[in-house]
């Protein structure tokens, strides 16, 4: 059992601490200029982030007690190659969704 | 500039965003059951998405309250798989910076991954866009998003158990983000980062507090920025 002060404590620090993070440069740096060194840095954020937050998860997913499955690497294949060549994230969610639910229908 | 280009650009932002309603109603949900079987109640589980809205990092934390972890250290992993927004709000300053206080806050509050992605995306393909414009069409984004992240919160919170993970669920996140990251691979700088920050999130997977991820994310940002800087020199 979650101790209630524990959670509150959590649910409040957190809520306060995730505001921060966000509003770390959009607040405070402001309209400043941005050196050229570290926006080239920027640029690249979305695109480094969100693969290191998802590539532990298909290569060793919880549901699976951490194991790699073929469903959800060949799922996870499918959303980023349509994706990539379409240029268009619904596509890619609903394609790599009916690889998912498919897959593991058939396989699962 | 007049109301109707904000408008324009709000719709088109809300138009963006629509599709993840796909994606955040199942994830909220599975937050919400999780919540509920941690023995959090609907108040509790809707307080947390509201006050943190990240689903990773609201994961995190009610996992290792879960495993009796001390609450700093709860704190300090959950907001580490937060340390991500630090660099979004970076990223977006360029384009945001300009807006009074307020409105920056109110971006601040709302910055999640998909209306980041989408943001980033727009912006350096429009770069005669307004500031006002590049607010609308963030607003545009975020308004099927976040709502949804509460209300089904609540809902995976008064349904419970009765939803069974076992249906690939726990995978609509990847999925989703995987669909953004495909579009946004747009040259081979963008690629060099997304192949980095992939194989360095695995290698550093045993680092403790989600650190791998921030030292992946690093690495990749600097393939990335460096990729860059030598096709320019070059």
């Amino acid at each position: 059992m979650i101790d209630r002060t524990e959670l509150w404590i959590v649910i409040i620090g957190l809520g306060l601490g995730s505001f921060g993070l966000r509003f770390a440069f959009l607040g405070l740096v402001g309209d400043r200029p941005i050196p050229a060194w570290l926006m080239r840095h920027l640029r690249y954020t979305a695109v480094s982030v969100l693969p290191a937050l998802i590539a532990p998860l298909i290569v060793f997913p919880p549901a699976n007690d951490g194991q790699p499955e073929p469903v959800r690497l060949t799922a996870a294949a499918v959303a980023l190659a349509v994706g990539f060549y379409f240029k268009n994230p619904l596509l890619a969610m609903l394609f790599g969704a009916v690889t998912l639910v498919g897959g593991l229908y058939w396989f699962g | 500039m007049n109301t109707g280009d904000l408008r324009s650009s709000y719709l088109k932002g809300l138009r963006d965003g629509a599709p993840f309603i796909l994606v955040i109603a199942p994830f909220a949900m599975v937050f919400g059951v999780l919540a509920k079987s941690a023995g959090l109640n609907v108040i509790e589980a809707l307080a947390f998405s509201v006050a943190v809205i990240a689903g990773a990092a609201q994961f995190t934390a009610l996992q290792l309250m879960q495993d009796q972890a001390p609450t700093l250290v709860v704190l300090a992993s959950a907001l580490a798989v937060n340390l991500r927004m630090a660099m979004y709000s970076a990223s977006l300053t360029p384009y945001l910076g300009h807006l009074p206080l307020w409105k920056r806050g109110v971006v601040a509050y709302f910055l999640v991954d998909q209306a980041y992605a989408l943001g980033i995306v727009k912006y350096e393909r429009e770069p005669d866009m307004t500031n006002a414009e590049r607010f609308a069409y963030f607003m545009g984004t975020v308004t099927p998003i976040c709502p949804l992240w509460y209300g089904f919160t609540v809902i995976g919170a008064v349904v419970g158990a009765q939803i069974s993970l076992e249906t690939g669920l726990d995978f609509a996140m990847p999925i989703a983000f995987f669909a953004l990251i495909g579009p946004a691979l747009r040259t081979g700088a963008h690629g060099a980062a997304a192949l980095v920050a992939s194989v360095s999130a695995l290698l550093f997977a045993f680092l403790p507090y989600n650190l791998g991820l921030l030292v992946a994310a690093l690495l990749g940002m600097m393939a990335g920025a460096e990729i860059e800087r030598r096709s320019e020199a070059a």
